[in-house]
């Protein structure tokens, strides 16, 4: 008898024991929808987890997780060993995250590009990668001699319709006679579809090419064929040396930094955060020199002015393709209206996927 | 928007580049399945392939030792699967699918030091003709040695496998293991060699995407053409001829409706997505009905273990 008993004392001590350990050992969990080395998407978010690692803590990934019912598998195997803060890194993950989060209510989670917080448990953030856009479609509408700006879309997503929208909007200010066509390739990482698409549209005659999917191969193709492009949520700069006149680069190193450090000391609170070229969520890289240093100090005139709040994205008037009004003259778009974009301006061509 | 002749010849020669890895991976595939043996592997043969050509091009820098490489590499995997499948009798549908979940996992180790850089220019034949013939020129010049390879090696395997001995000896070895045993055949090593054939393809296949197609090492770059490319090989039943037919449709249709949308066809665009699937299905079975022949080409044993009776 007296032995079971010690036994017993000695398993709960045990047990005791590692549940404090298990307190000590605040853990981050990542889940993202490409591999780590696609270079471009996730790539970035990894950059940010490693900088999470840096300061002093512990970090796991899982990569290559379909959206859908497998994400949500994931999630939830986070969550049940012992991750305190997981970081969803794709739209999809969106309804997963929520579910996930509702079974775990000690548990906090952050979802990327999202906007439901159906717990409280749940923070969505984001960056105002139309900013990028906005930049982009200035140096487009300045720099194309066909007047055909090429376009590589994901998914028919309000994030994805708000950077064609940003895009057209600042080309055409620049350009009235551009013209946006379309590609959307239904997935967010395949090199050869990439490829493909890039060469359609160049065979279509875009002689610049911009691209919302996360693999390389686009920009390599418009170096081959001798167009310009723009790199993808890294800087793609080496891989079409020649082509790239800048990328638009995600930078999430600052903002996992900061929420980690806040859920391990217990000052984590519900929040959603849209961060832009102010506050270095979106940043650029170099800027190509080939497109003449007139052009150069105008998209970093820009550039700075779209960070102080000078300039506005989606200033008025913005009518859509029927040519109702969005957005009056003289207002700006509000950030509910962006977040919830889903018709095109004018000037775009063909109608979203529904 | 451009629609001369020479248009149409640029846009069949980016069709033909296309259907490469799948002409390719299908042709290996169909002389492995033709010997009985189910070798769900193909998309894992591919991608390692593509990284074995990938790395040995940047640490050889010679073209050749990464083609000749990257066929070796997807042999060697494929022996795994030869010794599994074949030696120790393991359920082939299982193995094949761990083949492919070993060669993806296995791809992105290597792989590691090798994302981010940019390869190398692979010779391109005949550019001067492309540029100066039209309409043909684009369709039958400026194209890599792999490529001409690819769309002969559906008539050299269907000579092969009608014509020669070692065609004949195969095939019996897929519809009936047992009476060619009883023949004095080596069924075990028939089928071994169809495997280790198989995988080279395959590696070749793989190759094709990480140095001419988009000239790069990038994780699970082979998109799942591995798996259209066992769908076709069904869907052709196994006729090799209709394997390069069903391939250019796949990858015509892919890049016609890229373009269609680049135009700006108002059709819906998950439609035009899912049409290459649709299309390559349709017509495959449409020119595929006749079931005598089905009977003739379908290997009898396809995924079967033999056990040799001693």
């Amino acid at each position: 008898m007296y032995k079971y008993f010690l036994r017993y004392i000695i398993s709960v001590l045990f047990l005791l024991g590692l549940s404090v350990q298990a307190n000590a050992d605040f853990k981050v969990g990542f889940v993202y929808v490409g591999p780590t080395g696609d270079h471009g998407w996730t790539y970035q978010h990894d950059e940010g987890r490693k900088a999470v690692e840096a300061a002093g803590i512990k970090t796991t990934y899982v990569e290559s997780v379909p959206e859908g019912a497998d994400a949500e598998r994931v999630i939830r195997q986070l969550a049940q060993s012992g991750h305190d803060l997981i970081f969803t890194t794709s739209f999809g993950y969106m309804d997963p995250t929520n579910k996930v989060a509702k079974d775990f209510p000690n548990v906090k989670f952050e979802h990327a590009t999202g906007y439901k917080r159906e717990h409280s448990n749940v923070s969505t953030y984001s960056a105002r990668f139309y900013e990028g856009r906005t930049l982009l479609g200035h140096m487009a509408g300045k720099m194309t001699k066909t007047n055909v700006i090429g376009y590589i879309a994901s998914f028919p997503i309000p994030e994805v319709i708000r950077g064609i929208n940003a895009m057209t909007l600042a080309a055409q200010k620049v350009n009235p006679d551009i013209k946006t066509k379309i590609v959307w390739v239904f997935t967010w990482y395949d090199p050869g579809k990439e490829s493909e698409a890039a060469q359609a549209l160049i065979d279509q005659g875009a002689d610049i090419i911009m691209q919302h999917t996360d693999s390389t191969a686009p920009v390599q193709v418009a170096e081959k064929a001798g167009v310009w492009s723009f790199g993808q949520a890294s800087d793609m700069q080496r891989f079409a040396p020649k082509s790239i006149l800048t990328s638009i680069i995600d930078d999430w190193a600052p903002y996992y930094v900061e929420r980690s450090i806040a859920a391990r000391d217990g000052t984590w609170k519900q929040q959603d955060t849209w961060h832009g070229l102010k506050e270095g969520m979106v940043a650029m890289a170099p800027y190509n020199s080939a497109m003449g240093s007139d052009l150069v100090k105008e998209v970093e005139q820009l550039q700075k002015d779209l960070a102080s709040g000078k300039t506005h994205s989606f200033t008025g008037p913005i009518y859509d393709q029927k040519g109702n009004i969005l957005v009056a003259e003289g207002s700006v778009a509000d950030d509910g209206m962006l977040a919830g974009m889903n018709v095109y301006v004018k000037g775009v061509e063909g109608d979203i996927p529904q | 928007m451009s629609f001369d002749l020479n248009f149409i010849g640029i846009l069949i020669g980016a069709i033909m580049a296309s259907s490469v890895p799948l002409i390719l991976a299908a042709s290996g595939e169909l002389i492995t399945e033709r010997s009985g043996v189910l070798n769900l592997g193909v998309e894992g043969m591919m991608i390692i392939g593509a990284i074995s050509g990938f790395a040995l091009m940047i640490i050889t820098d010679n073209l050749f030792f990464a083609v000749i490489g990257s066929m070796l590499s997807g042999l060697i995997i494929s022996i795994i699967f030869g010794i599994l499948t074949q030696s120790l009798l393991t359920n082939h549908v299982a193995t094949g699918l761990a083949l492919t979940i070993f060669g993806i996992g296995m791809s992105a180790m290597i792989g590691k030091n090798f994302v981010g850089i940019p390869g190398k220019e692979f010779p391109l034949l005949f550019v001067n003709l492309k540029e100066n013939i039209p309409f043909f020129g684009p369709i039958l010049f400026g194209h890599s040695i792999i490529l001409y390879f690819a769309f002969l090696l559906p008539f050299i395997t269907n000579y092969f496998l009608k014509k020669t001995k070692i065609g004949l000896i195969i095939r019996a070895v897929g519809d009936s293991p047992t009476s060619a045993s009883n023949q004095g055949i080596n069924v075990i090593l028939v089928r071994y060699s169809c495997i280790l054939y198989g995988g080279a393809m395959c590696g070749l296949a793989g190759a094709y995407l990480s140095l001419i197609y988009t000239p790069q090492w990038i994780e699970n770059m082979t998109g799942g053409r591995g798996w259209i490319a066992l769908a076709l090989v069904v869907f052709a039943t196994w006729s090799p001829i209709k394997v390069l037919i069903g391939a250019l449709i796949f990858g015509g249709i892919t890049i016609l409706q890229l373009h269609m949308q680049a135009i700006g066809f108002r059709i819906p665009v998950q439609l035009l997505s899912a049409l290459p699937y649709i299309m390559t299905i349709i017509v495959l079975v449409i020119i595929s009905r006749d079931s005598r022949k089905i009977k003739l080409n379908t290997p009898t044993s396809l995924g079967q273990i033999f056990y040799k009776e001693k």
